[in-house]
């Protein structure tokens, strides 16, 4: 066997096992969801024979444009919160030292690790009716006693930034970090305001990071179901509860299938909208995400 | 030169968001009161009620069972992966990377959905070993992920310094690379068990009659259940994620 066989066997041989593992576990399932879009229920729960249209007419449904239309203002709102909040704290803590860097960046890895179940939890109970936030809020009277902190929109939106504020603020400090602060310094030193150097050096400088952040938020709001489920209230459904109900409660498995599958499409459109806009600015060499965890 | 205090200030705030919850949860397992709204006096009597919840244990049980092989199955998966994408470059390469980057945006709905799909339609029943292999699925990526940051930090000369000095390839890959790689796929692993440990939307689609994991417990009991129990119960979890991230920071430290 030559050097190249060799090579090529080596790389066949360490390739294979996790490719192979997702095209099976990953790939296939994600295509079979589109599949089975066109395929009729059983009354067992399951999946029929032959082939429909139904499910497609079934998304005509007149209660779905007001779900997808609070899915979307949801995600983008958490969406921007997350980044407003992340720019100043990954900006704060590049400037910081070594020491305290670690530190902070161990506080912000924590919440990411933990459950996500006992966080959204944790809400549940400082927002309750009894709970010490609604005490507080009364006692100061910022709200009247008879407003309900939990099951509305605004429930859902303060949980979604809390849930997904760390997967911000990671990409957008490591690369802060990254950045050299100097250029800022040489802005200031020409003359420049404070603010137009923070917006015309420093966000340019972090783009990456911005980007990043933007999609690694934005994509899983867009799926979010425990948090409307837990916090939210009738009236606020998003998508993802849509599915859990026709796959739980109506075992309506195609439908489900069928909204999923237009879920896909949905995550696709800005995963693809990046993806072009790097290739153009020829900046697709290195990783979209630098890894931080 | 004056700097604007927002910076800071934004800082301490969100560490303010990110801990009060957490606080206050932590506190109220230890609060007498049934209902958390006042404090009745420090009590363990919430940790004592969970040690006679049966389900509670069996759900452990099975949890323990779920992220112990899939952390074993995702970490050798992981690091082969990761050697694959940092040692060649060719074309099956670049679609490798894309398989293991994109499930680490997919929204878990759809991970879950569609796993639950397939299982279905390949007539798999669903329970332990669904949960088994929809969690290796999640975790090989972040483990890959993981150890490929190491590997790129990697200084590859030692490798053929152990060879020059006479090495065969399988010695230097087993005595120099594996032991010197071997805290960057720790921390991976550890990475991957706290995820399947606390993993609960793809979880819940593919568990079946008897599978019921810790948090497909506790989201029941969030729903039906007594907040208190819930607050201790969370409180051990945190202990064991606190203890995680805290083992796998040390791993990833003593290297650099």
């Amino acid at each position: 066997m030559n050097k190249v066989q060799q090579k090529r066997l080596w790389e066949w041989l360490i390739t294979s096992p996790s490719f192979t593992w997702l095209c099976v576990l990953f790939v296939i399932p994600t295509l079979i969801v589109f599949i089975i879009t066109f395929k009729p229920s059983d009354p067992y729960g399951g999946i029929g024979t032959g082939w429909t249209l139904d499910t497609l007419k079934s998304l005509g449904n007149p209660n779905y444009p007001s779900i997808v239309w609070r899915t979307v203002w949801l995600s983008i709102a958490t969406t921007a919160t997350c980044i407003l909040l992340a720019v100043p704290t990954g900006y704060c803590m590049s400037r910081l030292s070594k020491t305290w860097q670690q530190k902070l960046l161990l506080l912000v890895i924590i919440p990411f690790w933990t459950c996500f179940l006992i966080r959204i939890f944790a809400w549940k109970v400082l927002l309750h009716p009894e709970g010490p936030l609604k005490h507080a809020l009364v006692g100061l009277h910022l709200v009247a006693p008879d407003t309900s902190l939990l099951y509305n929109a605004g429930a859902i939106l303060l949980v979604m930034v809390y849930t997904y504020l760390p997967f911000a603020i990671l990409p957008i400090y490591a690369a802060a970090e990254k950045f050299d602060f100097r250029l800022i310094e040489a802005a200031r030193d020409l003359g420049a305001h404070q603010l137009r150097a923070f917006f015309s050096i420093f966000l340019p400088g972090i783009r990456r990071g911005l980007l990043t952040a933007i999609l690694v938020v934005f994509i899983p709001a867009l799926g979010s179901y425990v948090i409307p489920d837990i916090v939210g209230g009738p009236h606020s459904e998003m998508i993802g509860n849509k599915i859990a109900q026709r796959t739980f409660v109506d075992r309506n498995l195609p439908h489900a299938s069928g909204l999923s599958a237009f879920l896909t499409l949905a995550v696709l459109a800005p995963l693809l909208a990046v993806l072009v806009l790097q290739k153009r600015k020829g900046i697709e060499e290195d990783p979209l995400i630098e890894e931080d965890a | 030169m004056k700097h604007s205090r927002l910076p800071l200030i934004t800082l301490i705030l969100v560490l303010v968001f990110f801990y009060l919850p957490i606080i206050v949860l932590v506190a109220n397992s230890f609060n007498a009161s049934r209902f958390g709204g006042t404090w009745e006096g420090f009590s363990l009597v919430w940790y004592k009620r969970l040690l006679h919840e049966r389900d509670i244990w069996r759900a452990l049980e099975n949890t323990l069972i779920i992220a112990v092989g899939a952390t074993v199955v995702s970490a050798v998966l992981g690091t082969t992966a990761a050697f694959a994408l940092h040692r060649f470059a060719s074309r099956i390469q670049k679609v490798h990377y894309v398989l293991i980057y994109t499930p680490l945006v997919v929204p878990e709905i759809l991970m879950g959905m569609s796993l639950l799909l397939l299982f279905v339609a390949m007539k798999i029943q669903l329970g332990l070993f669904t949960i088994f292999l929809a969690h290796v699925t999640f975790c090989i990526s972040y483990v890959a992920m993981v150890v490929l940051a190491r590997l790129q930090d990697f200084d590859f000369s030692v490798i053929e310094a152990a060879q020059d000095l006479g090495a065969s390839w399988w010695t230097a890959a087993t005595r120099v690379l594996l032991p010197l790689l071997f805290p960057g796929i720790a921390a991976g692993a550890l990475l991957a068990f706290t995820l399947s440990l606390d993993d609960f939307v793809i979880t819940f689609f593919v568990a079946g009659p008897g599978s019921t994991t810790l948090p497909i417990r506790i989201y029941s009991m969030i729903k039906h259940g007594s907040p208190p129990l819930i607050n201790a119960l969370s409180t051990i979890l945190l202990l064991v994620t606190f203890a995680a991230v805290w083992f796998s920071q040390r791993l990833t430290e003593e290297k650099s």
